[in-house]
């Protein structure tokens, strides 16, 4: 009996040792999808932070890219997620806002440092509460084999026409596949293809808020053009398209077997260390030489608070932090490719990341034409654009015949475009 | 006067069934009911609001939902009917040839093609997937070694293509179980039945037709009931090698993803729990249906002999 009550005494002290030592410090988990980034989190980012801030402990614990949102939701619901949120841009994280998921951030001095177009992704529809630093942007556009252009002897492309002339070489060359991509996964033929030439037609944010605005449909002229493009490419990508997948893609360009890759500079961290020859990188080839070239340069990354958390006072000092110069400077020299959205100044010292970031000077920037207000209903545009541009690619639908089918459905529920 | 002996009450019946029924309840009881309920909800203004069966009436009134909704029922359908018409019999044949006693290592062989159903679907999609590849698989590769190489297609990216060869990736996968089931039936045929058979000149092949296959079929309408609810609940092959949107152009798109991607959303999409319930009761209402029938239409014909 004497022993039990002892052994009870340890055990409660044990359980109260270690509640106390908790308390010492705020723990805060991290809910992200990029668990390609587990490795820098770990090493880089929360060393430098727990440096400066001592007594709060932070935990990445990142989930599968494409389960993300369904994982997060569940948590959510259950009271079991973490106390910092990785935001997917515009509706997914705008959603969680609205259902009291996510707390609001007007009053977080770091958030100064971000211009409007930035916090766009993660503000309410009229701009009036933020909910998510912004964390990064990628900017798509076209990564090249440098090795084997000069090879072919052929020069980076500016215009659509010389672009076609390149494939064509590479095509009647036969040494190398002309362009890397599959349409098994579907995305990539929307996001790396459509949104990825489609501004310089469509002439960036200018088509994209038309289209928001209901000024403009997807029928017309500028907004059929990129299916017509794309449904050009087909014969250029490797035999068997159909059934390749984005990893595939990635080790085919990687392997030194393609030419060009439609990307976006999310890929340039793990293409450094995949590739052994020399890379370069083009932006989306304008019509006639000397237009106006327009990129995407896409809010990717935003990160923000659980409403519900523990510990919200270090949750808001580390937002804070990665809102500060400090943050970007690791982020995107770690990440390169991922490119900070706060207009702190950064130094590049990637070749290839820097020469995508400097397509900022010389070009528009824009977002991918589906993501704001635009996917909102069902059918959802973004999804119905993967079928569309995998069909057009195929050859399995019109490019006319796919752009009316997207406004049909987006004029079935978007009262703009009805 | 004798009064009637009390019979104690049996408290053991149910001290022994409570950890079944509880668990059974929790996992399983509670949940199916619940999606029922949720079916009939919506969520408007973040309030969840009774809509009785408007969910229902869009699933199959509204062309969006009711187009998806057929078409992933009908490749469902094609889902199952490749397996009746591969796998069961191929599970037959194999039980057929296992079973004879002049076949050396048979042991061997109905390990090897048990095998596979024990493996993680991920790594049968992941596998097959690579086989398949027109990039590194050796499909492409061990046709052109024996000259047919035109007959390769990049048969996951087409939509021509893509069910059939993920139903035939599927019974690949899962012959071993009616294999076993058969294989059991068979050997439980008492010998005498069949020395008889042997003296009225009944052998061989006729002996499989006349005398095994009738004694066999009650383990066979198991089967392909077994059968049907496993496909009809299908989800995780075609998602491990096509993902949620079960491409190309939805042309593997079986119930359970299509019940996937509305319950819990698809990259922009948001998840809606409400018609994701509504195709989950949608998919209980048709399994039910096939199982009824299976039982009041067909189990109850079926004669058992007793030998």
């Amino acid at each position: 009996m004497r022993n039990k009550t002892v052994k009870g005494a340890l055990i409660v002290s044990a359980v109260l040792s270690a509640s106390m030592a908790m308390a010492k410090d705020a723990q805060l988990t991290i809910e992200s999808w990029r668990n390609d980034d587990l490795a820098i989190w770990q090493d880089k980012i929360i060393p430098a932070f727990e440096a400066k801030n001592p007594g709060i402990k932070v935990k990445f614990t990142p989930s599968a890219p494409a389960d993300y949102n369904a994982v997060l939701n569940s948590k959510l619901d259950a009271g079991s997620a973490g106390d910092i949120i990785t935001c997917r841009p515009f509706d997914a994280s705008l959603a969680l806002y609205e259902s009291g998921n996510l707390a609001n951030l007007n009053d977080l001095p770091g958030m100064a440092n971000f211009s409007n177009v930035a916090k766009s992704g993660w503000s309410t529809d009229d701009g009036s509460a933020t909910y998510c630093v912004p964390m990064a942007s990628v900017i798509h556009g076209f990564i090249y084999n440098k090795d084997a252009f000069e090879e072919v002897g052929v020069e980076v492309p500016t215009t659509v026409d010389e672009f076609f002339a390149v494939l064509e070489k590479f095509k009647k060359d036969g040494n190398y596949i002309p362009m890397a991509m599959g349409t098994n996964d579907q995305w990539e033929a929307a996001t790396m293809g459509y949104n990825n030439i489609g501004p310089n037609y469509w002439k960036g944010e200018e088509g994209r808020n038309a289209l928001i605005a209901g000024d403009q449909k997807l029928t017309d002229e500028n907004w059929i053009a990129p299916f017509r493009q794309l449904a050009k490419w087909g014969p250029y990508l490797g035999d068997g398209f159909e059934a390749q997948t984005y990893p595939d893609s990635q080790n085919i360009f990687t392997l030194g077997r393609a030419a060009i890759y439609p990307t976006g500079s999310w890929e340039i961290s793990g293409f450094n260390a995949q590739a052994d020859f020399q890379m370069g990188a083009f932006n989306p080839p304008v019509e006639n030489k000397g237009d106006t070239c327009y990129i995407s340069d896409h809010t990717d990354i935003g990160i923000g608070m659980n409403a519900n958390t523990d510990n919200p006072e270090a949750a808001k000092t580390f937002l804070n932090w990665v809102a500060s110069s400090e943050f970007s400077n690791i982020f995107a020299n770690e990440l390169p490719g991922f490119f900070p959205l706060s207009s702190a100044p950064v130094e590049l010292s990637d070749p290839l990341a820097q020469e995508f970031i400097s397509w900022r000077g010389k070009c528009e920037s824009s977002i991918r034409s589906t993501y704001q207000i635009l996917s909102r209903g069902t059918p959802n545009l973004e999804n119905e654009t993967w079928n569309a541009s995998v069909a057009v690619i195929k050859g399995d639908e019109s490019p006319e015949a796919a752009a009316k089918r997207l406004q049909k459905g987006l004029a079935k529920w978007y009262a703009p475009q009805q | 006067m004798a009064t009637p002996l009390k019979r104690p009450v049996r408290w053991h019946i149910a001290v022994f069934l409570a950890p079944a029924v509880l668990v059974y309840t929790a996992v399983m009881i509670y949940p199916l009911f619940n999606t029922l309920r949720l079916s009939f909800f919506t969520e408007i203004d973040q309030e969840r609001v009774w809509v009785g069966f408007q969910n229902f009436k869009t699933l199959f009134g509204d062309e969006l939902w009711s187009k998806q909704f057929w078409n992933a029922l009908a490749n469902n359908g094609w889902f199952f009917f490749i397996h009746m018409l591969v796998q069961n019999p191929i599970g037959v044949a194999l039980a057929a040839i296992l079973s004879s006693p002049k076949l050396r290592f048979s042991a061997f062989y109905r390990s090897a093609i048990f095998v596979p159903t024990i493996l993680s679907f991920v790594i049968v999609g992941f596998a097959w997937k690579l086989i398949l590849s027109p990039i590194w698989g050796i499909a492409p590769e061990l046709l052109d070694s024996i000259g047919l190489k035109f007959l390769y297609q990049p048969w996951l990216g087409k939509e021509e293509y893509a069910l059939t060869t993920l139903s035939l990736v599927s019974v690949w996968q899962y012959v071993g179980i009616p294999m076993m089931l058969i294989y059991a039936a068979l050997l439980s045929i008492p010998d005498e039945i069949l020395e008889a058979g042997e003296c009225d000149g009944v052998t061989g092949f006729s002996a499989f037709w006349k005398i095994k296959l009738p004694l066999i079929l009650p383990s066979i309408g198991i089967i392909s009931i077994l059968t049907f609810v496993a496909n009809f609940n299908a989800f995780d092959l075609i998602y491990a090698a096509q993902g949620a949107l079960a491409g190309p152009d939805f042309s593997t798109d079986i119930l359970g993803t299509f019940m996937y991607r509305t319950f819990f959303g698809f990259q922009l999409q948001l998840g809606d729990p409400h018609m994701g319930s509504a195709i989950a009761s949608a998919m209980f209402g048709i399994i039910l249906i096939g199982v009824c029938i299976y039982l009041f239409g067909i189990q109850r014909r079926m004669r058992n002999y007793q030998f």
